[in-house]
């Protein structure tokens, strides 16, 4: 019994190391056509863009390295510096040799979570291994050309240490709050308007408020950090929202706003406009803003990101949300983009504003 | 007896002398002004320690007595009360002001950088005037501010000083571009730019028209209620509601005109607006 007892212990640890090397490889056939979809992007989050493009169904269509730039990114875009987080798949319908699989897929980003939802069909081959039939999205080109940009640029001298006692400097633009509104969202007070450049320069803007409770001592102070376009060109109007988390509207008296603004050098360029904007119901039954941004100049943009401001049947600031996108915006290249609202506001908006704002590598701003 | 007249004549002598000796004095110029050498009239006689405090002078120097002190115009540059004292036989001490001198520059502080064209009690002008020892000057003087446009008339006024300040509130005028701002007092000048901008876009009206790639939007010269056109860059936004939707773009003004293209989204209402400012509104029917 002395004996058996080291020899047991050896063929468990032996059978063990067996169980944890055997596993089934991740470049193996698809079996079912969830495995395919959940193969591809386990090949994605390991960035083997190659072994991902195996469980592809329709070469034909999609070339690889096209393929790869939607899942990978390009032009310095967002995607392009995110990490497939998390995949949860759903079978929509299953066939013998064909389904329909959605994705929900999450990516982590530097600027939180990005989730998408991508209905996915799967066929099963000749050989009865499963693959997918990648939505084949050709990308538009843009004819070589010469696009003239003559836009302003605004560039600033300030005051110097040299110069006279009394000497001017040259202000800070005139900004205002042209509306306000306080709600209650689940725990949080959310603080949202919209703040407008009134002058005839460029701003870099930040709204900030402070909560006072009905004895006059301050609830919170917050300011707005990525709900709002922090550079405003001359008359350029802009939403904020500042989020007052574990606070309760009914706790609050007043809230003091204050507006801070500094002069910046800044271009007028790029020009980016919001096309075929409308609010649909998105695959997961919850209301989305929808639309596709341009951009009218001869740039790449980076990182687009896009504020949306919605009004209730008053025109009165009843939600701001915001959104960024992953994809780069190529010069006179649609991109789509979607933003969330509140399921339970929608029924209320009476209208909505977009605005985008916009991250660039190489862009002197 | 004529010994004791000799006692009594030297007693005198010595008493003379001796009050002499006590009245060692000191006399301040009657209207000392910064700046500007001057003299202290010393009265009594043999030698003593001067010392002079003053706002920014601290001085000890021997001197005899009977003899005028000289001070050099850079030991009292600075205006302000000054104490002299004499330490010697029955020292003594003065006190005595000096005032500042003549103008010689002025700080003048003109604000806001930018205004607005045609706004009420828009800019600002306060003055200090200074000697050229930077002293402020406190004595009432007459100080012309002057507000000119190039092509616009000038707004002058003169303000008198108080307590070392003048100061002024004028209207913008209604013609934008850098306007000069300046303060006079005697052949002393002191020159600041005010910039006149485009005030708020008045009338913004555009038109729009049907284009080889979608609907070309165009705005008349975009310009203010006093006719100054908007500065390049301000933003004005387009807005098209049709059967795809709603369009937007926030186009630049260009050459006083703001342009875009929306996509052909027909029939639609497209309008206009440019920071707090709306404009005209056209409807594009599928036809037009």
């Amino acid at each position: 019994m002395n004996r058996m007892l080291p020899i047991l212990f050896v063929i468990a640890t032996v059978v063990l190391i067996a169980i944890a090397t055997i596993q089934p490889s991740s470049h193996a056939p698809a079996t079912s056509p969830d495995s395919a979809v959940q193969k591809l992007y386990a090949q994605v989050k390991n960035r083997d863009y190659h072994g991902a493009y195996d469980f592809v169904a329709n070469h034909d269509a999609v070339e690889e390295q096209v393929f790869q730039d939607e899942l990978a990114g390009t032009h310095g875009s967002l995607r392009t510096y995110s990490q497939l987080q998390k995949v949860d798949t759903h079978i929509l319908h299953a066939g013998d040799n064909e389904a329909l699989i959605r994705a929900d897929v999450e990516w982590a980003t530097a600027v939180g979570a990005i989730h998408s939802s991508r209905d996915l069909k799967v066929v099963r081959d000749d050989h009865g291994k499963w693959r997918v039939v990648w939505p084949a999205e050709k990308p538009q080109r843009v004819p070589p050309q010469v696009i003239p940009v003559n836009y302003l640029r605004w560039d600033v001298i300030q005051r110097g240490p040299y110069d006279d006692w009394g000497v001017q400097n040259v202000d800070a633009p005139k900004v205002n709050i042209v509306s306000m509104n306080a709600i209650q969202n689940g725990d949080s007070v959310l603080v949202m308007g919209e703040i407008v450049n009134q002058d005839t320069v460029p701003g870099f803007v930040s709204v900030g408020a402070t909560l006072i409770a009905k004895d006059g001592s301050v609830l919170g102070q917050e300011s707005a950090f990525d709900h709002i376009s922090h550079t405003l060109l001359p008359k350029e109007v802009s939403p904020f929202r500042i989020d007052f988390p574990g606070v309760k509207l009914e706790n609050v008296k007043s809230v003091r706003m204050n507006t801070n603004s500094m002069l910046v050098p800044a271009s007028a360029d790029p020009v980016i406009s919001v096309e075929h904007q409308r609010i649909e119901t998105d695959s997961r039954g919850r209301k989305v803003l929808r639309g596709e941004l341009v951009n009218q100049s001869g740039e790449t943009v980076n990182i687009p990101h896009v504020l949306a401001t919605f009004y209730n049947h008053n025109a009165k600031v009843m939600w701001v949300s915001d959104a960024y996108v992953d994809k780069a915006l190529l010069p006179q290249t649609p991109v789509p983009f979607a933003v969330d609202i509140r399921d339970d506001l929608a029924a209320n908006v009476g209208s909505y504003r977009v605005t985008v704002n916009h991250y660039d590598q190489e862009r002197p701003q | 007896m004529i010994r004791r007249v000799v006692f009594v004549l030297v007693v005198l002598a010595m008493c003379w002398f001796a009050e002499d000796a006590a009245a060692a004095g000191i006399k301040p110029p009657a209207s000392p002004v910064a700046g500007q050498g001057m003299s202290l009239e010393t009265s009594g006689s043999g030698s003593a320690t001067f010392y002079l405090v003053g706002p920014a002078t601290r001085l000890k120097r021997s001197i005899h007595l009977g003899e005028p002190i000289r001070l050099q115009p850079r030991e009292v540059a600075a205006a302000g009360r000054y104490t002299a004292i004499v330490d010697g036989d029955g020292g003594t001490s003065v006190s005595f002001y000096v005032a500042p001198g003549k103008p010689a520059e002025l700080s003048f502080l003109a604000r806001p950088s930018r205004v607005p064209a045609a706004t009420q009690h828009g800019i600002s002008g306060v003055v200090f005037p200074f000697d050229r020892d930077q002293n402020l000057v406190l004595e009432p003087l007459p100080v012309r501010f002057e507000l000119t446009v190039a092509g616009g008339a000038p707004e002058s006024r003169t303000v008198e000083t108080r307590h070392g300040v003048a100061y002024i509130i004028l209207d913008s005028g209604r013609k934008e571009g850098a306007a000069q701002f300046v303060a006079t007092v005697g052949d002393v000048t002191a020159r600041r730019v005010v910039r006149q901008v485009a005030a708020d876009p008045c009338d913004l009206h555009f038109q729009a028209e049907r284009a080889k790639d979608g609907i070309l939007v165009r705005t008349a010269p975009v310009r203010d209620c006093s006719g100054n056109p908007v500065p390049d860059g301000t933003i004005v936004s387009f807005v098209q509601v049709g059967p795809h939707g709603k369009d937007t773009v926030d186009a630049r003004v260009k050459r006083g005109v703001a342009q875009a293209t929306l996509p052909a989204n027909v029939p639609s209402t497209i309008s206009v607006a440019s920071g707090v400012v709306s404009g005209n509104e056209v409807h594009m029917g599928g036809g037009q």
